[in-house]
């Protein structure tokens, strides 16, 4: 996040390039900042926040890094991206051999630099933020990640996956998000044909349809199945597995061999409390699909209606809650809180993305709870009742528990409440597929080591099987998946 | 894509669509719908539900109103035409065994729906009574269908310029005083449901009825179709269409169907401008 213009960062970066550099000299460097559209007028349009790094800053940046021998921080990596090696392919200005690099490991840089939590991953070991004592001087591998991916899409340098001559095996995925993008790439390379099954019009899941506009531009995402496409993948949308064609069908009457589920987490939490279904409740799924996949916010042209929404009260603190309360002031809100039962250190979500929703105006209310919504004679939201909580004992997930104080409701106004405190796994697969055990949460039961659900034939992997989890884990199980299906095909 | 390969107009605002579908009329059963939208980014998610099938053919059969900007376009489209997306058969079918003795009472458009539901009930040996409405003449749709499924059919309308003049909650009383059906299955405008509803629950007459509520992409994860029903939350288009008309909170359902009147009544406003359709007329 920087105020200054791109052009200045650029010029600034520049200015302290050199040729080679002392240990001292390298740990003197200043962290790059993000260039970013300025707050006030992104809150007008729904184009991406962060602009990504200028050639100059991502040379600088990558000269920080100290090629430590341990690589602390591909332990911090889900699917272990040699860090310090493509860093230093990026400090010897050779993009190409850089990208080759994240290759090994990612499918999807240019989506997960956008996206994954760096500071709970690899730049939580860095050697460098240790040495500051400050996480936020931590080298910016994110940045480094999507600034290789970008260049080499602009440049369409991007490695052509080489597909081994046909199997004679048909195999099909469940969903398009990125559990099922990186298992039909790598089941496709391995030489079987691939179908992808698609429940909505558009593939990508949560990447298109939640994840908004401006923190992942769908144009990454459709360039991404495009890929796949190129590949010989059939996407096939406005198919829902269990309904359109039961798993066991798939599988015994089309011939599939196999089958991988990457369903997702989409069933959207609720809390259970008063006035819940009153009109101007939205789930943030809700709120989100109208807006990014039916694109509501383009007035002018979506016939898709969006609430029309003034005083915005959002639950929840994770990356959901963040993206639908950015959302709400983007169409127009002139209040947006957010609502969370614990503490700033405890919120959930992408440090950047609190950042960024504090720079563009949004309120947060912290260790609030809502304990019910209420109406206006018409059963409209008129406002919302909180009790304010203090943080207790560390609880189950180790955070600190909130304890609501009793006899603290307050009463605030707000016309729109949008519910962000989860998703739960949609229970149609396992509804209509016999075999498939799930836990007590809905989830999923797989084999940790291959993914193989508990159904002969059938793998999953991806919010399923974690629960609502991360784009770079849900693209590592399927990958992990694919690996253990192309072992099963191949006896 | 899906091949529109018959368009036929059944009324002022009503039409018939017969469509290539081979997946979903493979699989289809009476009580579930499908969502479609016209290709595009713009283009609404309409759930509309599946009045027939033929799966040898491979289609399906789509009975509209057209109520609002994005059904007036579907209207327009005349065969030979396809439709770009298309996605189901959503939801739970009916529950059909041999219950006895079947009212079915269906208004308006949402006698469509209910045609496939008297014939599997019909199929499954029940004695069936179909009381279908409308506000005219002129809104009545698939009678002659209808008299063919039904043990006895009893046609009525709002001004009675066609049968009896009656709204069908009339002779639902009777049937339910006379008749004692074990089943009644009502589908139409959600007020004509929750009439009806009331009607049955004097009697102790178990009564299905079919919501249509709000959706967006019917697989169960936006939550924008929620309901209450005996107090739960439930999700019309994965636990539904079907429900116990008499657990219901058709108060809360009625509001939340109002969520976007004001925008749809602009939208509506725009399309009769597009369309040139004269005002008051569709
Ligand atoms: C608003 C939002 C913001 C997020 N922000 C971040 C972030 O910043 N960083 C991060 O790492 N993670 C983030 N996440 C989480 C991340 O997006 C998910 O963990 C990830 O997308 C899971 O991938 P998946 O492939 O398992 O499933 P999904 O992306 O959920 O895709 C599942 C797909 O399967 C389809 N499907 C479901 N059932 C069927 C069926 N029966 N038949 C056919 N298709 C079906 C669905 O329509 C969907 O398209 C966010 C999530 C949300 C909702
Ligand atoms: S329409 Fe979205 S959950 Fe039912």
């Amino acid at each position: 996040m920087s105020e200054k213009s791109r052009e200045v960062l650029e010029e600034e970066a520049k200015a302290l390039l050199k040729d080679s550099y002392t240990a001292k000299e390298r740990a003197s460097l200043p962290v790059q900042p993000m260039p970013s559209q300025d707050p006030k007028q992104r809150i007008h349009n729904m184009d991406e926040v962060a602009l990504g790094y200028t050639d100059s800053q991502a040379l600088l940046e990558a000269n920080r890094c100290l090629n430590c021998k341990n690589k602390p921080c591909v332990e911090g990596c889900p699917v272990g991206i040699d860090i310090p090696a493509f860093i230093h392919h990026i400090t010897q200005r050779d993009i190409k051999a850089a990208g080759d690099e994240i290759a090994k490991a990612s499918l999807l840089p240019a989506i997960c630099g956008r996206v994954c939590p760096q500071e709970n991953q690899c730049q939580l070991y860095c050697t460098v933020g240790k040495m500051h004592k400050d996480i936020d001087q931590s080298v910016s591998i994110g940045r480094l990640e999507r600034y290789v991916a970008d260049t080499l899409a602009k440049e369409n340098e991007q490695s052509v996956a080489k597909i081994a001559p046909p199997t004679g095996k048909k195999v099909c995925v469940v969903g398009s998000g990125p559990a099922s993008i990186a298992a039909a790439a790598d089941l496709c390379k391995a030489g079987h044909k691939v179908t992808m099954f698609e429940a909505l019009h558009k593939g990508g899941g949560v990447l298109v349809y939640g994840i908004p506009e401006f923190r992942l531009p769908k144009a990454i995402v459709a360039r991404e199945l495009a890929k796949l496409t190129a590949m010989g993948v059939d996407i096939q949308t406005n198919f829902l597995v269990g309904r359109t064609r039961s798993i066991k069908e798939l599988m015994e009457k089309d011939g599939y061999d196999a089958v991988f589920v990457g369903s997702g987490a989409g069933l959207p939490k609720f809390m259970g409390i008063d006035g819940e279904n009153l009109v101007g409740v939205l789930s943030a799924n809700e709120f989100l699909t109208r807006s990014n996949l039916m694109k509501a916010y383009d007035h002018e042209h979506a016939l898709t209606p969006m609430p029309q929404i003034s005083k915005v009260a959002v639950f929840g603190g994770g990356n959901v809650a963040m993206d639908a309360a950015r959302t709400a002031l983007r169409l127009g809100a002139q209040k947006v809180s957010v609502i969370y039962r614990r503490s700033e250190n405890e919120l959930p979500a992408r440090k950047e993305e609190v950042g960024h929703a504090k720079e563009e105006g949004v309120e947060f209310l912290l260790l609030h709870n809502p304990s019910r919504i209420i109406a206006d004679e018409s059963g409209h939201v008129k406002g919302v009742e909180l009790l304010t909580c203090e943080l207790g004992e560390p609880d189950a997930s180790g955070r600190r528990s909130p304890v609501e104080i009793p006899g603290s409701e307050t009463f605030y106004e707000y016309d729109t409440v949008i519910v962000a405190i989860g998703n739960n796994s949609n229970p149609l697969i396992k509804m209509t597929t016999e075999g498939i055990e799930t836990t007590r949460k809905g989830t999923f039961v797989v084999n940790p080591d291959t993914n193989e659900t508990t159904l002969k034939g059938v793998w999953a992997g991806g919010d399923i099987v974690l629960g609502a989890a991360t784009v770079i884990l849900a693209m590592g199980q399927g990958r992990k998946a694919a690996k253990a299906m192309n072992e099963y095909l191949a006896k | 894509m899906h091949r529109i390969i018959e368009k036929e107009q059944l009324s002022a605002e009503v039409f018939r669509f017969k469509v290539e579908a081979p997946n979903i009329a493979r699989e289809r059963k009476a009580g579930q719908f499908i969502i479609l939208q016209m290709g595009g980014d713009y283009n609404e998610r309409i759930p509309l539900t599946i009045a027939d099938a033929d799966p040898e053919e491979g289609t399906i059969t789509l009975i509209f109103q057209a109520v609002g900007e994005s059904t007036h376009r579907l209207a327009l489209l005349n065969v030979g035409d396809s439709i770009a997306n298309l996605l189901g058969p959503l939801g739970k079918p009916t529950h059909i065994e041999n219950f006895g003795r079947c009212v079915c009472v269906g208004g308006g458009i949402g006698v469509a729906p209910l045609y496939p539901i008297v014939k599997a009930l019909k199929a499954a040996g029940n004695q069936v009574k179909v009381i279908i409405g409308a506000r005219n003449k002129g809104l009545i749709i698939m009678e002659e269908e209808m008299r063919k499924a039904a043990d006895e059919l009893i046609v009525v309308t709002d001004d009675g310029s066609y049968g009896r003049k009656a709204l069908v909650t009339e002779p639902l009383k009777e049937l339910c005083s006379t008749w004692a059906p074990n089943l009644a299955v009502a589908i139409g405008p959600p007020i004509m449901m929750k009439f009806c509803a009331l009607a049955t629950k004097e009697f102790g007459v178990k009564t299905v009825v079919s919501l249509n509520t709000i959706m967006i992409d019917g697989t169960g994860m936006c939550g924008g179709c929620r309901v209450s029903i005996d107090g739960q939350t439930k999700f019309v288009c994965v636990d539904g269409p079907e429900f116990d008309g008499h657990q219901v909170d058709w108060n809360n359902m009625l509001t939340r169907l109002g969520t976007y009147k004001s925008q749809e009544a602009m939208a509506h406003h725009r399309c009769h401008i597009d369309l040139n359709i004269e005002e008051g007329k569709a």
